[in-house]
Order: C-alpha cells, then structure tokens, then sequence
C-alpha cells in the first residue's frame, strides 16, 4: 500500500505545480473528457488534459488506459459522452478528423495512412491535390514536398514510392503531411515502436527541431526513457483516469513507473509453491524478423518446467504475440531453435505439435481463437474432431461430441442456452471461456496463454487464473504472457520480463516481485545482467 | 431467443428475396404481354396442370441436385469456383465416349459411364483450386476460362471421335442401349438419376455437415486462420473439396446424358454448372435444402417455359428472376436492420422480463 | 505449313488481330479503372451485352447514330450502377452479385430482344445503324501499315484513344490520384477527407461506359446486328488482360492485343480446316497462362531477408 499513499503526495504536488502554470497559455485543453464505449466500457473518466503552445507533452500509461480513446477524440474520430475541448482558448467542436486538421491538429497513427504505390509527393498531396480543371500536377507537388522538406530540414525522395522506403521514412512522410496542411498541433501515437534505435534517435532530433520552430507536439509512449530524453512535460493516465500531470523534469523515472502502474484492485490467488519437474519447453537464441526487417524477437533463450507457471511480463508489442506465434507453428521462418521435450519444432505442423499435448491461447480471439460465426460446439471441438474417440464409421459420433461439449459448457461455466448458437451471441467472457474449455480440456503438457483475460469481466478472468493454477498442479508447463501485472504476479511462479524483443529480467520468485519492480524493467529502465538471465535456461 | 431470430432471418431474406423477384417479372410481364393475367397464370399455376409438366420438373431438377451439393460442398471452404460448368459439360462428354465405344453389359455400363464422368469432372473442379493455392490465381477468373476450354476440348471429343456424321448436326453416335439409365415412371421420362442425385444428396449433407472432413472444410471457409491454428492442413482440404465438388458435378453431367438423351447433343454450355450455384445460395450451402432449392428453380424454369409456350412473355424471364434472388440473397445488409431491431428489442424484453 | 506461315505473316492477320483486340482492349481498361478504385467486378459481360443490345435498339428506333450510342452507354452504365448499390451500398458479395448481373445480361436481353422483335437468336430484322469505317488519309496509301492499321470501325481507333485517356485519367488527374488511393488504402484516403464510396462508384461508372463501348463494338461495328450471348467471355479475358498487365494501361493494352492475336490465330487456323477446337481454346489458355504468371511470383521483402541473413551469420559467430 506504500505505492498508493506516495502517489497521493504525488497528485498533491501536481495540483500545486498546475496551478502556478495556469496562467500561461494552454494551446490546447481537454476538460472533464468522459468516454463510453456502446459495450459499456469506460474508457475515459473526467479526464483533463492540457498542453501548452511549443512544448513536447507526452501522454503516458499502459495498454488500455485510455490514452488512445482521448487522442482519438482530440482529432474527431469519436465522439466524448461528456466534457468540453477548448483550442487557442475557443470553445470547439470537433466532429471529424477533417475539422481537426482544418483547425490545426494532425496526427500520425500508428499504422500509417499512406498508399504504399503512390509516391511520397502524390501522398504528400493527397486531398489537397495542385492542378488545375481536374488535373494534377505532379511537378507542382514534387516543388511542394521539397520546399516543405527543406523548410523542416526532413530531407526525403519526393519521387520514391512509399512501399520501397524504410519504416522511418514513412513516418517521416506522415509528419510533412500534416505539416503541409498546416497544424500546429501535432499528435504522435506511440511513433517509436515500429522503428529501430537509430530511427528513433532521428526522429528525435526531427521532432526537437519542430519545437524549436513553433510547434506544439503531443507524445504517446510508454517508454520512459524516450519521455525523460525528449518531453516537457507528462499526463499519465491509468484506467481512464488521469493519475497526474507533471513536469518531466521533476520525477525519476521510478516515480513515472509507480504512476502507471499502480492498480485500484488487487486480487490475489491461493496455490502451493511449484514442484517444478522436467524441461517441456527449451527457446534457445530465439529471433524473428518481420516484414520491414525489423528484429521483433531479438535472441531470446528461456525454459518452461513441467508443473510451473512462467509469467511473461511487458507492455504489448514487445514480441511477446511473435514469440507464442513462433512456438504455436503460426509463424514461420525463425532463426535459432524451439524445443519441445528436446526434439525442434521447425519441420513439425501445427497438428504434430498439437498431438503433443500443447494448448494455445492466442491473444488475437477474433482471428485465431474463434469462428465467429460457428457453433459453440463447432468452436470447441476443432483440435479434436478428426480424433477416434469423437467418430464411427466414416461419421461424427453426434452423441459422443454433444455429451462432451454439453460437459465443457458446464465445467467452463459458458453461460448460454444451448451448444448450438453461433458463438458471437455469446458475450466477450463467455466467449473466451469457450475457447479456454478447448484449449485446457485437452490435458495440455504445455499450456501457452497469451493474454487469456484480456477484455473480459472479472468473474470469467478469475475463473480461468484459478484453471491456470490447477493445470500446472496436475503436472502441465504454462507460459503465461500478460501485459497484467497484478496478474503476471499473482498466477506465475516465476517471471521473465520482455521489453524491445528481449528478456531483460528473470525473476524466479514471483511472490516476492512488486508491480513497480516490474515496471522499471518493462519500460526499460533497468536490465539485468547476462549471467542472472542465463538463470532462466533450465537443462 | 437470438438463435430463432437468425434462423428465421435466414428463411425470411431468402423468402423476401424470392417474393421481390416474382414481383417484378410480374411487373416486367405485365409491361411485355397482351394478356398478362393469362401469362402469370401459366407461370405460376402451368407448371401443376398435367402429370407431365410436374414431371418435366422433376427432370430438370434432377442434374441440378448433382451441381446444387457440388457447388455447396466448393463453396462452403470459401472458393468461388465456376468450374461445376465445365465440369458438367465434360462429365456428359465422358459418359457419351463410354457409352458410344466401350461394350459393357446392363447394370455396370452406366456406373462406369458416371465413373468417367465423376474423374473428369473432378480434376476440372480441382484445377483452379490448385491454381490458387499454387500460384494466387483467381478462382473466378480461372475457372470460368477453364469452362471455354473445357467446352472446346468436349466439342473436339464429340466432333471428331464420336461424331455421326448421318444426323446432318454436330452430335454424337447413338448411346449404346446398355448405357441408358431406365425410366422410372412411364407418362413421364424421369429416370434412375432422380434415385442417384437423391442418394448424392444425402452422401452430400453426411459429408458437408456430418463427417469430419465436411467439419475442417466448413471451419476453413469460415475462418481459415481459425483453422490453421486448430491443426487443420488447409491448403489439403480446398484440395479435397474442389475435387469432390467437380466430380459430383462431373456425374450429374453423365447421369444428364444418359438418363435423358440418347445421343449427345449439346452444341454450348448448358448452364446446369451456373444453376447450381443459385440452387447452393438458395440452399444455404447445405445439400439437405438442395432438393427444396433445386425444385424451385426446375419449377420457375417450368412455368416460364409453358408460359413462353402459351402466351407472348420469352423464358428469359427466368433469367431475371434468378439474377434478382441472387443479388438479395447475397446481400448481407439487405434487411439488416430488420434483423438488428428484432434482436434489440428480444434483448429488451429479456431484460425487462429477467428484472421484473 | 507454308499455308500456315502466309496467313500468319499476311497484313490481313495483323489487321484481324486489331479488329478482334478492339473489345478486350475496352474491357481490360474498363476493369482497370474499377480495380484502381479496388472493386473486384466480374459484371463486364453484363454491362456490354446490354450495351451492344442498347445500342442497336437506339439506333434502329431513331436511325440516328448519336442516339443509339446514347441509349447503349445508359445501358452498360445502368448495370453498372447496379452493381455500385448493390456491392458498395448493400454490401453483397460482389462476385455472387456479379454472376447475377451477368446472369441477367445474358437473359435479360434476349428477353428484351424477343419483347421488341419477336426474335430470338439476332437482332437482323432491326434496321441498326453501324459505326463507320474509317480509312486514314495519307496513311492508307503506305503500303503494308496502311493495309494493316488503316481502314478499321472507328471503335478500334476509339479503343486506343481510350487508353490514352485512361492513362491520362488515372495518373495525371485529381480523380485518378484519388481513385488510386481509395483502392490501395481507403483509410488513408478517408483521413484526409476523400469520400471513399462515392469516388468508388465514380470509378465504376467510368469503367461502365468503358466497357459499354466494348459491347456496342460487338453488335455496331464487329458485327452488323445483336446476337445472343455475344460476348462469350471477353469480359472475362478483360479482366485476366488487366490482371496480366498489372494495372498499367500500357501492358494491360499489351495483354489484351495478345489474347486478341490468340484469337486471331484461332480464327486463321479455323479456316484452315483444322481441329478448330483446339485452336479455339487457345484465347482461355494463354488467360490462364497470364494469371498464373502473376501469382506465381512471391515475394519477400528485401530488407526481411537481408536482415534474417545478418542475424544469422552475428549469431553463427
């Protein structure tokens, strides 16, 4: 509870701060912003914020607390179900992204809204195309992108299409775009995370040399580092609610993690200390590279025991999804090797290595996890089907599935009125329970679960921790990759850490980590050293 | 509750879909004919009047049960392939080379007829399969030139191995009278295929919905990335199904010809193979409504052709009932809305009902 | 062989070849335009059975030219616009509502046919008018390119035209930057206020009197009059003409002309006696050679595989 009366000091000295800045003058201001999503959500509660003219603000906090909800109503593509927005001091409202770009707010998303066979200067223009009866005039939006390009000092090929340039570049064509329509207020949704250090370190200076002429730019990250290097000052926002707002310069970057990571619940789960037996997963020097050559997975080496729960903790987009991808067969092409009980992975289909015993939980339910429009007894029995015990002569055994899906739907607890609905009448919870009685009904040796509670009530979440916890008791190896804190803590045994790619932390007592601890190691403030994470590897 | 609504949503847009469509013929006739009254009553009413007609149905409904399962069971992984055309056509042209040269006695002549039928067939429906997952080639495109060049190759067959040159047309020598498929009832000339396409409908629906194969095939075309991660080789199903699709359509090309001609004589593409894609719409891609889905059309097809007969409307009109039902049942927002507030407002009553 | 090769290498074939491209090469930049705007529509036989039906009837009805190429574009465009409620608004699967309109094409105008004339099969009792020949001063008297590039339907001149303005339209003007961007990236084109559905259907409604013009070749120019299913397939071999050609109105017109000179080829075979069906075939196989050869190409990212390469080799160290 220590963390949650420092924070309280924490706010007091920020209203004191915010109030000797009122007098100067606030570009932008957001105030007592509620957002509620149609499926009850909340996704912003009376959140204020405020940026003044010329500064680098950053917006801060985890995976789903709000920052995305309040910069898309910022630039109009939702719609806040209370609160007001005032801009250079006039009450406005901003219906459309149209009207924020036309005010003077532009924003670079963080998939690029780019035409990848255009080229940069036809992108540049684009809606605003020079030309006249109808026509466009290429030269005139070459001249336009190298002016403006030069005006900024962001040098870029006006005439390379945007599929043959590098991640940095398109970015950098995203800020001359918003820049030629003439904003002053710029957005940047989470910009670092598709690039490589030295991008960023580019993009850094680009964006120092915008403050310097003028204007003002709006941060999202959750990198600390990046904030302390490049910020003024910082809004962080935990659960939708708005946890303070400070100058850069006065906080530690251990006092920005406590702010974003603090929790209003905290559940705790009872189990016995793990019995940890034989090695059921070995990743040796893992990597992966994905489509823009970016090392998404950097050199990853780690161990799962049968009868332990190894937590993987970091903030999403980590490579954690390409990791359990990897070792799910869903993604091809890795460099180093997957072991499961010491024989590789690489030339094995997704049905070998499911014979084997192995449960997948995709974080990604909608793509992977479900069809939408099958069955709930459809969705449960698809690793199965095809076995001997579920057919008779040539057929389906009708009675055999339905007696078994009827028990699953019990012992998950699936609230529903029959195994015959489509599964998308089921709710968010439900729905994950399904595929939870599928991937846990198998008697798994290995259960990978990758956000298995994300989005979904309390009551389902707990019930599957508890499930988690009772299949290692019988003996299974579980990997589970949370972006959860309170549940990466609570449900593992032990603990590894990814951030950038990489495990920067192996922490083999998980009872004894604090959320704070993690956070400085998922935001990459700290970093273990090699001979501690060598720990991890099990042979 | 919501289960009932989808279900009934389901019959209902088809239901409206088809209603829509007899509408405006009806509209179209009432522009086109002198006496118009007198052309619908032999649309709707013409096709019940004498055993024969009703007959006549039933034998144009009998090759489209073998495309109808075939193109559900091709269509339920989700590729759009045309090839049941081509394989139709060239289904009956196998047939009519087995049963023009091969010497086979009564009973297993016709089975290998549908045999050859059934390979041919089966290999025209797995081309553009394989073209697409070999190489990305479109299926429609791909398959509908399959269907032109599997056309000249049929016309090459008949026209130069098993052409008679005494009929004065393109056509083939008289089927040998042991590879005919035998009459069932006398006033009309439904045949033996009725019995064969039945069974094919019933294989079709244990298959598609009750076998494991039909399960993997169905989850692919719902959501294949679902299925991979499941453990289902995919690319080997689409393989499978297209095969199985073709051949079935492949057979109902030689049961065509056997069951109802006595030499071949096709001198296009029939167009059985594009029937039976609306005949699959109609039946949802479940073979258990091809049957149902299959009448209809031979009905539509029926009427219109008494009408054409009777009274001064063309059977075309056929072809714009079918294009109309198509393009609604196709729709996924066409009485969406419906679907939406009946849904809402079941949801309300719950509530209320749960809080009361 | 030798009888063979005369007709092959004669200015007769070379003029065949132009005179079967010219509704392939409409087609293929119709398709064009719609797949620029990032429509996948299969609904071109439709649209030109309609048209070349439209186009007799204005004429004949009127004896006026001008209204008869009126009356066939309002056609060809009318489906269409069909299709745009249907696909874009209704949101149907847009090759099931394809297969419909094609449907309907091939129906729906002999019922219309049959409404008008009693007949069937053509429209030859209709007094249609035709468009002229045209015979290019001065180059009709160079010997050799006068026989083969002179003297043809000033649709096949039309056709070219229209690749010119098709390049113009899709690469130089306003609409085209916009129609490209809305195929490729309709979010981005939304973000920066391009209003998505409407340049979509402006696409289809071009690329529908396009092909509408294809269709009133057929029956005003290729032939005298309309017949039933006329089109048979060059809707199709349209679309597989732009595929090959990779959306380059250039290469696209390239690809047309090949599987124009199939056709060509067919026709010198057919009267040479030979197995015509093969012969026949040959348009269809080289479509289907064309689509595979784009397919078949895969590809990886440069940079991924020279950075798997740099892993590779840092970890082997």
């Amino acid at each position: 509870m220590a963390s949650v009366s420092h924070l309280f000091h924490l706010e007091i000295g920020v209203r004191i701060m915010s109030e000797n800045i009122k007098v100067e003058e606030y570009i932008l201001s957001m105030e007592n912003i509620t957002k509620i999503y149609s499926n009850g959500f909340i996704a912003n509660k009376s959140v204020n914020f405020k940026v003044r003219k010329g500064e680098i603000h950053a917006l801060i906090g985890e995976n789903g607390a709000g920052k995305s909800t309040l910069m898309k109503v910022l630039f109009g593509q939702e719609q806040p179900d209370s609160g007001e927005i005032f801009y250079k001091g006039k009450k406005t409202n901003i219906t459309n992204p149209l009207v924020a770009l036309h005010m003077g707010i532009g924003m670079v998303h963080q998939h690029f809204m780019l035409v990848p066979s255009l080229t940069v200067a036809e992108n540049m223009v684009l809606g605003v195309e020079p030309g006249k009866y109808g026509m466009f005039s290429y030269k005139e939006a070459v001249k336009l992108t190298n002016d403006i390009s030069k005006k900024y000092n962001l040098p870029i090929d006006a005439e390379a299409k945007i599929m043959d340039l590098p991640v940095g570049f398109k970015q950098r064509v995203e800020i001359l775009k918003i820049l030629l329509r003439g904003v002053d207020v710029l957005i940047l949704d989470e910009p670092t995370a598709v690039l490589t250090p030295q991008e960023t370190d580019e993009l850094f200076k680009q964006l120092k040399v915008l403050k310097e002429k003028g204007y003002t730019i709006i941060f999202i990250s959750h990198k600390l580092h990046e904030i302390k290097k490049l910020c003024d000052n910082l809004t962080v926002l935990r659960n939708g609610r708005v946890t303070g707002t400070a100058k850069v310069s006065d906080l530690t970057e251990q006092e920005i993690s406590k702010m974003m990571v603090g929790r209003d619940v905290f559940l705790t789960i009872k189990k016995d200390v793990a019995q940890p037996k034989e090695t059921v997963l070995s990743v040796k020097n893992l990597s992966w590279v994905d489509k823009h050559g970016k090392r998404v997975v950097n050199n990853l080496s780690f161990s799962v025991r049968a009868g332990e729960i190894l937590g993987i903790a970091g903030v999403e987009g980590n490579g954690q999804r390409e990791l359990t991808n990897l070792i799910a067969r869903l993604e091809e092409n890795q460099i180093g090797e997957i072991l499961l009980y010491g024989k590789s992975i690489a030339k094995q289909s997704i049905r070998e290595i499911r014979e084997q015993k192995i449960s997948h939980i995709s974080e990604d339910r909608m793509t992977f996890g479900t069809v939408y429009e099958a069955t709930i007894e459809e969705n449960i029995i698809s690793d199965r089907f095809y076995k001997k015990e579920f057919n008779k002569n040539y057929l389906m055994d009708a009675k055999k599935i339905k007696n078994h899906v009827n028990e699953l739907i019990k012992e998950y607890n699936v609230r529903t009125d029959s195994k015959d609905l489509p599964i998308r009448t089921l709710s968010g919870g439900n729905m994950q329970k399904v595929v939870v009685a599928r991937e846990f009904s198998s008697d798994p040796k290995l259960v990978i679960a990758n956000q298995p509670t994300r989005g979904i009530d309390v009551g389902a979440s707990e019930f599957i921790r508890k499930k988690l916890v009772t299949l290692r008791d019988q003996g299974a190896a579980v990997l589970l990759v949370s972006a959860d804190l309170n549940e990466v803590i609570e449900v593992s045994d032990s603990i590894v850490v990814m951030c950038d790619g990489s495990i920067v932390a192996y922490l083999k007592d998980a009872k004894r980590v604090t959320e704070e601890q993690l956070g400085e190691y998922m935001l990459g403030i700290k970093k273990q050293s090699d001979e501690e994470l060598r720990e991890v590897v099990h042979d | 509750m919501i289960n009932k609504i989808e279900n009934q949503f389901k019959f209902i847009r088809i239901a409206i879909s088809i209603s829509i469509a007899l509408l405006l013929a009806f509209l179209i006739i009432s522009f086109v004919s002198k006496d118009p009254l007198f052309a619908m009553y032999n649309l709707i009413i013409g096709p019940f009047e004498n055993i024969r007609r009703v007959g006549n149905i039933v034998e144009l409904m009998i090759p489209l049960l073998f495309t109808g399962v075939g193109v559900s069971i091709m269509y339920s992984a989700g590729q759009i392939n045309m090839a049941s055309e081509g394989a139709f056509f060239l289904g009956g042209v196998a047939a009519a080379y087995v049963s023009v040269t091969f010497l086979l006695p009564y009973g297993i002549h016709p089975v290998v007829a549908m045999i050859a039928g059934g390979l041919i067939g089966g290999l025209i429906g797995l081309i553009p399969a394989i073209l697409f997952v070999k190489f990305k080639a479109l299926p429609v495109v791909s398959s509908l030139m399959l269907n032109y060049i599997s056309y000249f190759l049929g016309m090459y067959v008949i026209h130069y191995i098993i052409f008679d040159p005494e009929t004065g047309y393109l056509s083939s020598f008289l089927y040998k009278e042991t590879a005919i498929l035998p009459k069932l009832f006398s006033v009309t000339r439904i045949h033996w295929g009725l019995v064969i396409g039945l069974i094919v409908v019933v294989l079709g629906y244990l298959f598609l919905k009750k076998s494991k194969w039909g399960y993997a095939i169905r989850m692919i075309g719902m959501n294949p990335n679902f299925a991979q991660y499941s453990g289902i080789n995919v690319g080997f199903y689409i393989l499978l199904c297209q095969l199985i699709g073709g051949a079935i359509a492949g057979i109902g090309g030689a049961v065509e010809q056997l069951g109802m001609y006595s030499r071949f004589q096709y001198q296009k593409l029939s167009g059985h193979g594009f029937d039976g894609v609306l005949v699959a719409i109609l039946a949802n891609y479940n073979p258990k409504f091809v049957p149902l889905a299959a009448f209809f059309i031979a009905y539509v097809r029926v009427g219109a052709d008494v009408m054409a007969r009777n009274s001064d409307v063309p059977i075309e009109i056929v072809s714009i009932i079918q294009a109309v039902i198509i393009v609604f049942v196709a729709s996924e927002r066409f009485l969406a809305g419906w679907k939406h507030r009946k849904i809402v407002k079941a949801s309300q009553e719950r509530f209320a009902s749960e809080e009361a | 062989m030798d009888v063979i090769f005369k007709s092959i290498f004669s200015t007769v074939f070379f003029y065949t070849i132009l005179r079967v491209a010219t509704p392939l090469i409409f087609v293929s930049m119709a398709a064009l335009i719609v797949r620029k705007g990032g429509i996948m529509c299969i609904a071109f036989e439709g649209m030109m059975l309609f048209a070349a039906l439209g186009g007799v009837i204005g004429s004949a009805l009127t004896q006026n030219l001008f209204v008869g190429l009126l009356l066939g574009t309002i056609f060809g465009v009318t489906i269409a616009m069909i299709f745009a409620y249907f696909v874009l608004v209704l949101q149907s699967n847009n090759v099931l509502t394809g297969l419909a309109l094609n449907i309907l094409g091939s129906g729906g105008t002999v019922f219309l046919l049959f409404a008008l004339t009693g007949e069937k099969g053509t429209s030859s009792s209709l007094r249609s008018l035709q468009v002229p020949h045209w015979n290019i001063p001065i180059i009709k008297d160079i010997p050799i390119l006068g026989e083969i590039i002179s003297g043809h339907n000033l649709f096949t001149y039309l056709a070219f035209l229209t690749v010119i303005l098709v390049y113009i339209l899709v690469y130089k003007t306003r609409l085209g930057l916009r129609i490209r961007s809305v195929g490729e990236n309709p979010q981005a084109a939304e973000s920066v206020g391009i209003k998505v559905i409407r340049t979509k259907v402006i696409s289809l409604l071009i690329g529908g009197l396009i092909a509408s013009f294809g269709g009133m070749y057929m029956s005003m120019g290729y032939l005298p009059f309309f017949t039933r299913d006329m089109m048979s397939g060059r809707g199709f071999i349209g679309i597989a003409a732009q595929n090959l050609g990779g959306g380059i109105p250039l290469n696209t017109m390239l690809s047309a002309m090949l599987f124009g000179s199939a056709e060509a080829v067919s026709n010198v075979f057919q009267s040479l006696r030979l197995p015509s069906e093969f012969v026949q075939m040959l348009p269809y196989i080289v479509t289907i050679v064309g689509l595979i050869s784009i397919g078949g190409v895969k590809k990886e990212s440069k940079s991924k595989i020279k950075r798997i390469k740099e892993i590779k080799e840092s970890t082997h160290e």
